[in-house]
């Protein structure tokens, strides 16, 4: 028995490469760093599901991307940074003659903890909503793409939709906001942001601070009926999430007055919470529901034929499979454009850089590939690999996200100076010299 | 003045519900030395089973009949398969080995009921009631109650029962018991089934507080502290322990939280556990079987 | 329960040579490793099985040979690896080695503060003390910019990387080499100690202290040297595992789940054995990965990759208590057993 234990254990890290469903070399290699198990297993099974269903699509029904085929591959990380760090060395390589053209960190302390590496190995890090804010700026950064909405940027939209409620930017002035933020980097990276705001508009800027888990937030919601801000800026993760609206109703502060970051407006954060969450809004730069013409084509095509990674089919259009679809988009879109751009083979890090650098995507395209009002417009370039910068608001009604807005745009003229300055900072202590893509010639 | 009695009243009642999870550790440390680690998956796996069920159309007392008597095969399951074969060990070991079944409940219970978070509605608005200036939760009081009507009947059960009785005779000498008679595997397997269902309890209202999700059965590590204040073998002492950990959390929190930047609340109760193991090494209410050095 | 050499009679000679063979053989792969071995596996496996060994070193000086328990490995090495970013950052003339040493000592006063409650508390209650470490050291080091140089990741790291005395160890077999040095280094002077009066002071506390007092033990001092010496050996580690390995690290790469793993890899190991943090390390790391890999090729694509994952999980705790209840003095322990079985069987 124990023989057998040992031999399963020197095979298995042995064998740990061995080959895929896909034989033939003619196919991308995507490693998906997940997490099935652990807190966060219960937004991260959508994630995946929809990224999973998406790549399925582009393969079984479009032929792959330029028809190249999409060869993903899921490795458990339980949410661990440390534990993404070995999947990425395990699969850095490539596999069956493919080599990575990117990696999705699927979280933001594992963005955090492979900047360095990424860097070093020229592979980049594709962490939507997410990562490292400074990271926006490519000539610091050439390997790590926040893509579509910073932390900064989420401040700023959610201040904006705010100013919109009453009545206008110059309305903000004598306002209170409170920021209620999950203790760590993620709940504190947009702080910067919000101080730059708060000195522009004149509104008061309160944080308090949510320790980690946050299954108990009397204190800070009993200092809030206290302070009586005019809105909150929720900027927590996980239960803390529900705990807060629970606590807020419990408090008598309106949800109608809460503002939930990215990260804080799924289904897992507000049904649990109840009644107490009806009426609270969150920024949105994947918004929920199956509307879009891209749910209509997988219905058809995967969930109707039993083909999804969807546990529960009810679960089709949830914020997080949202993510996942856009996520495994995202991807796709930046595949073609480097495809089109090197031929259509396995692209490597390099290539893929590249291809996220050069990557648009306008309305018309948007359209076709049935991501209207579910992705905004993007424009990624070597010097702002965030492209974007907008999210809608969506409400939750006590069943279902409803969309409030179109896509509210941040306020890239007072944030920019604001990232050059922490990439600045950053290049001086890693002693990195910026690049001039001007002068690049890929 | 009204704010640091509201702050206290808020503390003691939040206390409550951490009480409510200690007292499930109190019973299995009473009765077989072993500090449960899995207690708080076995919360997790109560609450997750009770709300798949009613999730699929089972009623609720069809619910809870079924839950619990799935925690009673458990506490049969562990019994047998984890207590007897290492009986005699010593206390690390035990813990560890919880540690390893925390591992597996979690993994069977999400396996096989999935990972999403699920709402659970117990019909009580955490609504405000006011006392003059003061907020109370109207859903910790009734925790409260909960925790109270507990604590009665399982005194009740240790006083009045035959059962209990035995119960008792095992915890306060293994040796003599077992000269007497009594079927310790029967007890243990008792013991660790009532404490399933105190943890059912404690898993509904933690559940409806925050929803059911992995994070319920990371209770354990505030039921910790509780502990170590109350004394590791008595419920009273659960209780007392944990109005006193919800309340100097709540108080250090809004009190001395700003100035060392907030968010202390992870690591307070731990420091008062230590400042009273200094004062008292068995807990308040814990027997003084701790031999100074 | 301590693997105490008792045995009467000396070891045959031949075996003494065998055994000097096995060591010379050992460490020569242990050297020439790097030359046949992948970069995956040395960046991925090796290293970090090295780092987990020597912290399974470290926890086991204080609670397999010193009786004292802990769930405080992760906060020590946290002191550790912290210590070594601000000793790196803010005095850049000390080498890396002493910085090394340094925070290492800090990390050992650390564990002198919080082992003193053990001269008043005993046995289970103890991990109280060690808990309180966990969770202030992973607030303390989020919630002050000063730890972590403020920036936006409230991670650190090594500006130079591990570059000293004009060498650069920032390759995988840079790397390598540092770690393994350090690692057999520490593992050495463990060694001595253990087979020194301070050894035997710690065994005595950890089997009968009040006897142990009796002849005239220094109870007291041997307790805090034990939690002193264990959290220097665990501040290193924590060093090593940030810089040697993951390159960058923040509180959740020392967690309370670290505390318990490096619990969980000296108690599979063997406690109260040197080799015992080494096995268990092996296993502890080894063993997800291989089932990882089993299920892979097993299931991989018929069952929902959440119930293969759960169920890995399941089978993990299942495999702890099953090693728990046949072996409870660890691998160490069924190897020695496996050693006489073939001595036996071969006597010469």
């Amino acid at each position: 028995m124990k023989r057998l234990i040992v031999a399963a254990l020197l095979a298995g890290t042995v064998f740990s490469h061995a080959a895929s469903a896909f034989a033939d070399n003619v196919s991308q290699y995507i490693p998906l760093p997940t997490y099935r198990v652990g807190a966060y297993a219960s937004s991260g099974e959508l994630w995946w599901a929809g990224e999973r269903d998406y790549f399925r699509y582009i393969n079984e029904v479009e032929g792959g991307v330029e028809g190249v085929k999409l060869d993903y591959e899921e490795f458990e990380t339980e949410w661990s940074p440390d534990r993404t760090v070995e999947v990425y060395e395990r699969v850095k390589a490539g596999k069956n003659g493919s080599p990575l053209a990117f990696f999705f960190t699927h979280g933001t302390p594992a963005t955090y903890a492979l900047l360095e590496r990424a860097a070093a190995d020229k592979i980049p890090l594709i962490d939507p909503a997410g990562g490292k804010t400074e990271a926006v700026d490519g000539t610091v950064f050439p390997y790590a793409f926040p893509l579509l909405f910073s932390y900064y940027s989420q401040a700023s939209t959610g201040i904006n939709y705010i100013a919109s409620k009453v009545g206008g930017l110059d309305k903000l002035k004598g306002l209170k906001i409170a920021t209620v933020y999950h203790d760590s980097a993620y709940g504190r990276a947009s702080q910067p942001a919000v101080e730059v705001l708060a000195k522009k508009y004149g509104f008061e800027n309160i944080q308090i601070p949510v320790a980690d888990p946050g299954n108990e937030q009397s204190p800070q919601w009993r200092q809030i009926r206290e302070q009586k801000p005019d809105w909150v800026f929720l900027r927590t993760w996980g239960v803390s999430t529900v705990v807060a609206l629970k606590t807020a109703q419990r408090f008598g502060f309106p949800a109608d007055h809460i503002v939930g970051d990215v990260w804080a407006g799924s289904e897992s954060d507000v049904i649990p919470a109840g009644a107490a969450a009806i009426g609270y809004s969150a920024l949105a730069p994947y918004p929920g529901g199956t509307e879009f013409g891209i749910h209509k084509k997988l219905k058809a095509e995967i969930l109707d034929k039993g083909k999804s990674d969807l546990r529960d089919p009810k679960l089709f259009g949830a914020v997080n499979y949202n993510i996942g679809l856009v996520n495994a988009a995202l991807a796709v879109e930046a595949l073609r454009t480097g495809y089109k751009h090197f031929g259509a083979r396995p692209l490597n890090g390099e290539e893929g850089r590249w291809a996220f650098e050069h990557l648009t995507i306008n309305d018309r395209r948007l359209e076709e590939i049935g991501f209207k009002g579910l992705l905004q417009p993007i424009a990624i370039t070597p010097t702002d690999h965030e492209g974007g910068g907008a999210a809608r608001i969506q409400s939750w009604d006590g069943h279902k996200w409803v969309l409030q807005t179109d896509w509210i745009k941040a306020d890239h003229e007072l944030l920019n100076p604001l990232i050059k300055e922490g990439a600045a900072a950053y290049a001086s202590e890693h002693s990195i010299t910026p690049r001039t893509p001007q002068t690049e010639t890929n | 003045m009204s704010m640091f009695l509201e702050t206290l009243i808020g503390g003691l009642l939040a206390g409550a519900m951490y009480s409510l999870v200690a007292i499930g550790f109190v019973l299995i440390y009473k009765a077989s030395g072993v500090f449960n680690y899995a207690q708080g998956s076995i919360l997790l796996f109560g609450a997750l089973t009770f709300v798949t069920l009613t999730e699929n159309g089972v009623p609720a007392y069809g619910a809870i009949a079924i839950t619990i008597a799935l925690l009673i095969a458990t506490a049969i399951a562990v019994e047998k398969l984890l207590l007897r074969p290492l009986t005699n060990r010593s206390p690390m070991t035990l813990f560890m080995a919880t540690l390893g079944l925390s591992y597996v409940v979690e993994g069977v219970a999400q396996g096989i009921m999935g990972s999403q978070v699920r709402a659970l509605n117990l019909g009580i608005e955490d609504l405000p009631i006011f006392i003059g200036d003061i907020l109370i939760s109207q859903f910790d009081l009734m925790a409260a109650g909960v925790a109270l009507a507990l604590v009665i009947a399982l005194s009740l059960l240790f006083n009045r029962t035959r059962i209990g009785i035995q119960l008792r005779g095992v915890a306060d000498d293994t040796r003599a018991a077992l000269s007497l008679g009594i079927d310790i595997n029967r007890i243990w397997q008792i013991v660790w089934a009532v404490a399933g269902i105190v943890g059912l309890v404690a898993g509904l209202l933690w559940g409806a507080r925050q929803g059911v999700q992995f994070s319920l059965s990371l209770v354990v590590l505030k039921a910790l502290p509780v502990l170590i204040i109350g004394g590791f073998t008595s419920i009273p002492g659960a209780i007392v322990g944990g109005l006193i950990v919800g309340a100097g959390e709540s108080l250090a929190e809004t009190y001395i939280g700003p100035f060392l930047g907030g968010g202390i609340t992870p690591w307070f109760a731990y420091a008062l556990a230590l400042v009273f193991l200094f004062i008292r090494p068995s807990g308040l209410f814990g027997e003084r079987s701790i031999e100074r050095v | 329960m301590a693997e105490l050499d008792l045995r009467a009679t000396a070891e045959p000679a031949d075996l003494v040579g065998l055994k000097a063979i096995g060591l010379a053989v050992v460490t020569a792969l242990a050297l020439a490793a790097p030359f046949f071995v992948s970069e995956y596996w040395i960046n991925a496996i090796i290293v970090p099985f090295l780092i987990l060994s020597l912290a399974g070193l470290g926890l086991n000086l204080l609670t397999g040979y010193a009786g004292q328990l802990s769930l405080g490995a992760g906060a020590f090495m946290m002191v550790g690896a912290y210590a070594t970013f601000a000793l790196q950052l803010r005095m850049p003339e000390l080498p890396l080695p002493f910085a090394l040493i340094v925070a290492g000592l800090i990390a050992g006063a650390v564990g002198l503060v919080f082992g003193l409650p053990s001269t008043r508390i005993k046995g289970f209650y103890l991990i109280v003390s060690t808990l309180a470490a966990q969770f202030f050291f992973e607030w303390l080091f989020l919630k002050f910019p000063w730890f972590y140089n403020g920036n936006s990741s409230a991670t650190i790291a090594l500006s130079r990387g591990l570059s000293f005395f004009g060498l650069d160890a920032n390759g995988p077999h840079g790397r390598y080499y540092f770690t393994l040095g350090i690692v057999t280094l520490l593992t050495f002077l463990s060694f001595n100690l253990i087979r020194g009066q301070t050894g035997r002071n710690w065994m005595a506390i950890r089997d009968m202290d009040t006897a142990a007092a009796v002849i005239g033990v220094p109870v007291l001092r041997a307790k805090l040297q034990a939690f002193a010496v264990s959290s220097f050996i665990l501040g290193i580690a924590g060093a090593l595992w940030a810089f040697a390995y993951l390159g960058s690290a923040s509180v959740q790469s020392f967690g309370l789940h670290r505390s318990y793993q490096v619990l969980f890899i000296i108690i599979i190991g063997g406690l109260g054995t040197i080799r015992g943090a080494y096995l268990g390390a092996a296993f502890v790391s080894l063993l997800p990965l291989a089932l990882d890999w089993l299920f892979q090729y097993l299931f991989s694509g018929q069952v929902d990759a959440g119930l293969l994952q759960n169920i890995q999980k399941a089978i993990f705790g299942i495999l702890i208590i099953w090693f728990l209840i046949r072996e409870p003095e660890g691998l160490s322990r069924l190897l020695a057993i496996r050693r006489t079985a073939s001595r036996r069987l071969f006597p010469s």
